[in-house]
């Protein structure tokens, strides 16, 4: 799982109304290089909740210095484009689980796998 | 890639030369396309060899004879089924000189022969060994027997007389012999109340005595079942039944060795080498749950490793890189059971015929399923005819899905660059890497097509198509591509769609595919219709079947056998009624699904489609013999199919939606929605 789709993920169990961004616990992280472009990134910018991104990157150890606010103007400044690039689409997270931030329900990671099924009662 | 075509304007070539370039770019598109595979255009020290692989038919042994030539080997990578191998020299110059001398060789391979097309790439797979426990509950004890052992078992077993009827009907390619009890093909179990004259062999006590003095079973077996596979044939994927026998089986293995395939419902599969002269114990789990089954084929792939003592060989293939392959000869298997007096208490009654389930694992339905009447029966319905189908036959069902259809490629094209989009339901993943610009993820109930469309580099999660776990207006699209037929009552169809309008950003679009009722539309047939006619020719390709309802690439018509029922003919469903309020035929037929026969016309909008488990690698109708006689490969996932104007109906219940468009496209009905 990429962080990309880390964000985009929250926790749907029934009755949580705040089940956003759901907490990463990591056993294993590997970072596989993906061919850089810009302008991909910066589309995708807009697309962010930028505070999940930057809060996952922190958990996972791979801030890569990115601002907690996003930098005004990011479509020219390549370094930082550079960096967004990699917390977003070269971490991956290979094993662990997803947390709920309301309910505390896990979801567990595997083979880069997130298994978000909800038991009947879930729902 | 792009340097190879340059040279083909650049400089004049021969005919032989410009086919060896068109066949090489048609080998590096089919790597990226299937394997995700990218071949680099500068010299390294690492080479694809596309046709080189355990696919092809290709052993190790062989490749490294040819490659050993060019330089010195580091590496070579061979995986389970791949058409292709990845071989690493210490040195790039070597590397180049094989792609010299070697690209467009002709390799032979004892009766075949293939051409090699050698590419660089930057990396290859990584050959981390991933260790793949056995089953639980499963263990292996080589050299169980001595050969003498062996000798005198086999020589017991008289071939000359053949007893049991129904089994001499449905095997074609393995001899089967039974003592003390008949195992019933036709019923997948035996007639307790009538033992059979001849008991376990003498021959056999002595080896069952030790089975009982080391533990492996609790009491002696009084019924024995002896196989003989000639060689390259296999035995359907087959769960003993529970009710016919008590827990522990215990199979003998003698004369060639083989791979025995064990697979859990939720799709893992381990392979495990059966050496001549081995005993193979199955308890618990592995014998409750997994199914195991051979695969017909002329070789194995075996750990790479015959020159150290046999106790080195582990029997789990978990180290997928470093296999060769052997060649299989006669083999008979000595399975000893016991008969069960008592119902089946296992921990598994998802699989027990003791405690309600369909003798296992999902199996021809003795009776078919009603349609539900409650939201227990939903639940237990599209669990057992849906997902877990799914996960069952992913590797087959991936294996027949490679070509995305036109108009959802022509759909996720029209998408703007750096769009979201979420293929709920996405399978294998054939859509997610359609448009490069745009950011695809895929989600499916099916953990074991999740798996293979992460392997294929994509972004997945596992979930249901009713509790998407996305962020509301996340997504530019959605499409759903034949998935929400699979629901079982009006209610979750609508809830399907809501989900994707949840999905969906102000003005964002979403893309469904249902399959018709109606497979013939302006007097058109679809292709699902259309590959019936192909039959006689038996030469259908998998690969052109693009409606998804093409549920059997073999084009089976004989699946009303299965379940002995007649059609209940169905003509009109109300939409949006409640599900306790169907129409009275139902119950004059007891509300049982009918089953529909491959690629003829439906005849009701509720049924069940056999899915034809073809497990072989090989070409479409090799192994198609074996596969009916126990009916365990026939699997039937659950569908309801739209009359005209049904889809666009259940999405006008939706508030803030438009219908953009609605087509009728090779069988399914289709509909773009618009949020408002």
């Amino acid at each position: 799982m990429k962080l990309l789709t880390h964000n985009m993920l929250t926790s749907h169990v029934k009755g949580v109304t705040k089940g956003y961004p759901l907490l990463i616990k990591a056993t294993e992280v590997k970072v596989n290089e993906v061919e850089f472009n810009s302008q991909f990134v910066s589309r995708m910018i807009p697309k962010l909740e930028w505070s999940a991104l930057v809060q996952a990157a922190e958990g996972l150890g791979h801030l890569e210095d990115l601002p907690a606010e996003l930098v005004a103007d990011y479509e020219n400044n390549e370094e930082f484009l550079k960096k967004v690039h990699k917390v977003l689409l070269e971490v991956e997270v290979v094993e662990g689980s997803l947390q709920c931030p309301e309910s505390g329900r896990e979801f567990p990671i595997s083979r880069g796998v997130p298994n978000m099924l909800l038991n009947e009662d879930e729902v | 890639m792009e340097l190879v075509e340059a040279n083909v304007n650049a400089v004049k070539m021969s005919k032989e030369q410009k086919k060896l370039i068109r066949k090489q770019i048609k080998a590096c598109n089919i790597l990226l396309k299937h394997d995700g595979i990218r071949t680099a255009s500068h010299v390294t020290k690492n080479l694809v060899l596309a046709n080189g692989g355990l696919g092809n038919g290709v052993s190790r042994e062989q490749l490294c004879e040819a490659m050993k030539e060019m330089g010195e080997l580091e590496t070579i990578i061979m995986s389970p089924h791949k058409p292709y191998a990845f071989v690493t020299y210490s040195s790039e110059q070597s590397a180049q000189k094989a792609h010299g001398l070697l690209n467009g060789h002709v390799l032979h391979c004892g009766d075949n022969s293939v051409t090699l097309y050698l590419s660089f790439v930057d990396s290859v797979p990584c050959e981390a060994e991933e260790h793949v426990p056995l089953p639980e509950g499963l263990s292996l004890v080589e050299d169980f027997v001595s050969s003498e052992e062996e000798a005198v078992l086999l020589a017991a077993v008289d071939w000359s007389t053949f007893d049991d009827v129904t089994a001499q009907k449905a095997l074609k390619h393995r001899r089967v012999k039974h003592y003390g009890y008949e195992f019933r093909y036709d019923t997948n179990n035996v007639d307790k109340d009538k033992p059979l004259s001849v008991g376990i062999p003498d021959e056999c006590v002595p080896i069952l005595e030790s089975c009982l003095k080391d533990g492996h079973i609790g009491a002696m077996p009084d019924q024995l079942t002896v196989n003989q596979y000639q060689p390259g044939k296999g035995i359907p994927p087959h769960v003993d039944t529970h009710s016919a026998f008590e827990d522990t089986i215990l199979s003998l293995s003698l004369g060639s060795k083989t791979v025995m395939e064990f697979r859990h419902p939720d799709g893992r599969v381990v392979a495990v080498l059966l050496p001549g002269r081995s005993l193979l114990v199955m308890k618990g789990e592995s014998r409750y749950l997994w199914s195991h089954g051979i695969t017909p084929r002329k070789f194995d792939m075996v750990p790479a490793c015959d020159p150290q003592p046999p106790a080195a060989i582990t029997p789990d293939l978990g180290n997928p890189g470093n296999l060769t392959l052997s060649k299989r000869g006669t083999r008979t298997s000595f399975t000893f059971r016991r008969i069960r007096r008592l119902p089946c208490q296992c921990a598994f009654p998802s699989v027990c015929d003791s405690q309600g389930a369909p003798s296992a694992p999902v199996p021809s339905p003795p009776s078919p399923p009603s349609l539900p009447r409650c939201h227990g029966d939903v639940a237990r319905l599209e669990e057992e005819y849906v997902h877990r189908v799914y996960n069952a036959i992913a590797p087959h069902f991936s294996s027949t899905r490679h070509s995305p259809w036109p108009r959802v490629c022509h759909f996720l094209s029209s998408l703007a660059p750096g769009a979201v989009v979420a293929d709920v339901g996405c399978g294998n993943g054939k859509y997610l890497g359609v448009n490069p610009e745009v950011v695809a993820l895929g989600c499916d109930r099916s953990i074991a097509l999740v798996h293979i469309c992460t392997e294929r580099g994509f972004q997945a999660f596992v979930s249901d198509a009713l509790n998407v776990p996305m962020r509301t207006a996340s997504c530019d699209a959605c499409i759903s591509i034949a998935v929400i037929h699979h629901f079982s009552t009006p209610e979750r169809r609508l809830a399907a769609v809501r989900e994707l309008m949840r999905l969906l950003k102000p003005g964002g679009r979403a893309l469904i595919y249902v399959w018709a009722l109606e497979q013939e539309y302006n007097k058109q047939r679809s292709k699902y219709l259309k590959d019936q006619s192909r039959e006689p020719s038996g030469s259908h390709s998998t690969t052109k079947s693009r409606s998804e309802g093409s549920a059997s690439p073999r084009r089976t018509v004989n699946s009303h056998g299965d379940a002995g029922v007649t059609d209940v003919g169905r003509p009109d469903t109300e939409v949006s009624g409640p599900v306790d309020q169907r129409p009275d035929e139902d119950q004059a037929h007891n509300g049982k699904l009918s089953v529909h026969t491959n690629r003829t016309a439906f005849n009701s909008q509720d049924l069940l489609v056999p899915w034809h488990l073809k497990d072989g690698k090989g070409k479409a109708g090799k192994g198609r013999k074996g596969e009916r006689e126990a009916g365990n490969s026939v699997f039937h996932r659950y569908y309801h199919v739209f009359q005209q104007g049904e889809i666009e109906k259940v999405c006008g219940q939706v508030a803030g939606v438009k219908v953009q468009t609605s087509y009728h496209d090779q069988g399914n009905w289709c509909v773009i929605l618009v949020k408002d």
